[in-house]
């Protein structure tokens, strides 16, 4: 397992990044801690829907995506709020995706990043397409693709890795291993050693690394995506790491877990290793903590208010959204449901 | 005018997309050397090349979503599936993806894919390779669905389909494909969403798709000889439904008769039954008949097959026997 800085801030290895870029990204796990407390929160209130918490997971997702160019694709599920934030999807529709309002799964050009994918794995394969597509248009994009350890057992698991290896494309698939499929621990879900492994069968490198570690993660995420840039292919990347919450908000994990298994892991959080390496090489204070959580907090607010003040989203617009153009038998259950709206 | 089989104007429409469009591509098994499984897309592979014309392990789930990822950046793709039966090992990237993209963004990611497929029995392929399944895909709101049942229609809506910026599933029905036709010179697009009357009559309306349509024609000559005069309509795109040209009809005849293929239950006939009795109630004179395989898994057997889908005997024998 790679591992370049540990869980008490010692280097293992040389950092992949300067003190400044460091910052940089502490900074960004410190506003995706934020962004992600405060949609469990207003999960809580009733202000979104259910919501499926990050927490412990941040530095595979900054890393990762910090890693990629900023055209380049990004296709994730629900739990990837933070890389897909990264990647330049606007923070007000990750939130008015979240209260149910589909206008949140419309970026504005030309950013890369698809609506997070609900069905596990189903999304995976679309990753494959775009990185093929890219090559066929002559362009070096690459596509990253982010998906859970219990997605590996999905059929379209296989299928993905096994087309990306057969036409040979710029596509990462990057696995954040955090233990646990809801209510299934990782050795129920394989019986293989380690997900990393299966790239061998796909006839692609496969890299197992310390998910928690920001270095571990940047510096394995911009060796696949520069393979994958120059046309040398995909790569499987295992980030291990763990859900510190639950599976959603719907969710209670102390049924099939227990506290020390937890515990344990918050003893290796992301955040804390990057905040001991900046604070000795001074570059962290207890005063710009408290500013930087300022500012994320203001900013997660910020949009928050942006996407309660949307509009609220009107049945013809589901109609509308549906084909390109509206068939006319649609178009009187158009005007039927507006009347009934 | 040419004249083509059935199987020729597959591979002629989609090279008259293919010259005009240097970014559609297709992707699917056994498409390009073999020209595929039914000799459907022969000579495309030696025009447009392997990175245009690519052949994929057996894969749907990858095949359809490998389709929309890469339609996704803007290009049109045609994903084959190689049996209409297979739909329903890909089933998620068809329902549950492609089929939602363009209402989950807001309308910003539509999918121009169209995912052509061979349908229909008549082979003796059996339980799973024979099936119409072109209901399936009717149900799934954000897919349209085409069936043609001519060569010219084929290379017409064939050309609509690509064209259409949603996605389209195509089903090429699998005993037409020996089926000859004239093709008009130059370009040819069709409309979807457009059925036709492919036989004029006064006495009642014979809607039906695919292979249904030449038996529906073929019994209609004979109701002819016994003094019946059926009008025939060739529905052609099941999303988007024509229902204008099947209402129009029935005002004129006053009954109607639908021919489908797919098992009775949920079959595309029900939904233009239940249209017409709204819309159209006053103007029947007698109740809406619809002549379908029976609700059975279609048999491999020659004898049960041909007794399972409806032949020009039944469609005959039912309309002669309840017009009344």
């Amino acid at each position: 397992m790679l591992q370049i800085l540990t869980p008490s801030g010692d280097l293992v290895a040389e950092a992949p990044l300067d003190l400044d870029m460091t910052t940089r990204l502490y900074r960004a796990l410190v506003f995706a801690r934020a962004y992600d407390r405060k949609s469990t929160a207003l999960q809580k209130q009733g202000r979104l829907a259910t919501y499926a918490p990050f927490e412990g997971q941040e530095a595979a997702q900054v890393g990762s995506a910090a890693a990629l160019n900023p055209d380049d694709w990004l296709v994730g599920t629900y739990r990837d709020a933070a890389a897909m934030w990264m990647q330049g999807y606007p923070l007000d529709l990750l939130f008015a995706g979240r209260t149910g309002d589909e206008r949140g799964g419309s970026p504005p050009e030309p950013i890369n990043v698809m609506p997070p994918s609900i069905t596990v794995g189903g999304h995976m394969v679309h990753a494959v397409g775009l990185a093929w597509a890219e090559r066929l248009q002559g362009s070096d994009r690459v596509a990253i693709t982010y998906f859970g350890d219990g997605a590996t057992s999905e059929g379209d698991f296989h299928e993905a890795m096994n087309f990306a290896g057969v036409f040979d494309v710029g596509c990462v698939f990057f696995c954040q291993n955090n233990g646990w499929a809801i209510s299934m621990p990782r050795e129920s879900q394989t019986a293989s050693e380690t997900i990393a492994q299966k790239a061998i069968a796909y006839g692609m490198p496969g890299i197992q690394v310390d998910g928690n570690d920001l270095f571990a993660v940047f510096s394995a995420t911009r060796d696949a995506v520069l393979r994958a840039r120059l046309g040398e292919g995909p790569t499987l990347i295992e980030a291990m790491t763990y859900r510190l919450g639950p599976h959603t908000t719907a969710d209670d994990p102390s049924r099939y877990r227990t506290e020390d298994e937890s515990a344990e892991w918050r003893r290796k959080d992301p955040l804390e290793r990057v905040r001991i390496y900046l604070s000795e090489r001074d570059r962290w204070s207890e005063e710009w903590q408290a500013e930087i959580e300022a500012q994320a907090s203001a900013e997660v607010e910020e949009a928050v208010a942006a996407a309660e003040a949307l509009d609220p989203p009107g049945v013809a617009g589901v109609f509308d959204a549906m084909f390109a153009d509206l068939p006319p038998i649609l178009a009187e259950q158009r005007r039927m449901a507006e009347e009934a709206e | 005018m040419a004249e083509l089989t059935y199987r020729d104007a597959v591979a002629y429409g989609i090279a008259q997309e293919m010259r005009r469009d240097p970014n559609l591509v297709m992707l699917g098994e056994d498409i390009a050397g073999a020209g595929g499984v039914f000799k459907t897309t022969v000579g495309l592979l030696d025009e447009f090349g392997p990175a245009r014309i690519r052949d994929t392990p057996i894969s749907e789930q990858a095949i359809l979503g490998a389709a929309m990822g890469a339609a996704m950046t803007g290009i049109p793709v045609i994903a084959e599936i190689m049996f209409s039966d297979f739909i329903a090992v890909c089933f998620d990237l068809l329902a549950n993806e492609m089929a939602k993209s363009a209402y989950m963004t807001g309308g910003q990611l539509s999918v121009p894919v169209v995912v052509r497929t061979a349908n229909g029995g008549g082979s003796r392929f059996g339980a799973q390779h024979s099936q119409s399944v072109e209901n399936w895909c009717m149900m799934i709101p954000g897919l349209k669905v085409v069936a043609p049942s001519t060569p010219a229609d084929v290379v017409g809506l064939m050309a609509a389909s690509i064209r259409d910026p949603d996605p389209v599933v195509f089903f090429e029905h699998k005993s037409l494909f020996a089926s000859k036709g004239e093709i008009p010179e130059g370009e040819i697009v069709d409309e979807l969403g457009t059925a036709r009357v492919v036989r004029e009559g006064t006495d009642c309306t014979i809607a039906a798709l695919a292979l249904m349509v030449p038996r529906a024609l073929e019994a209609a000559d004979r109701l002819a000889d016994e003094g019946i005069s059926a009008e025939v309509i060739d529905v052609r795109s099941l999303v988007p439904l024509d229902t204008k040209t099947v209402l129009a009809s029935v005002e004129k005849t006053s009954r109607l008769y639908t021919v489908e293929e797919n098992p009775r239950l949920c079959g595309w006939g029900a939904e233009v039954a239940s249209i017409v009795a709204d819309e159209a109630f006053w103007d029947l004179d007698g109740p809406i008949v619809r002549i379908t395989t029976p609700h059975i898994p279609l048999p491999a057997a020659e004898a049960l097959e041909d007794m399972a889908i409806p032949s020009v005997d039944r469609i005959y024998e039912t309309v002669s026997k309840t017009i009344g």
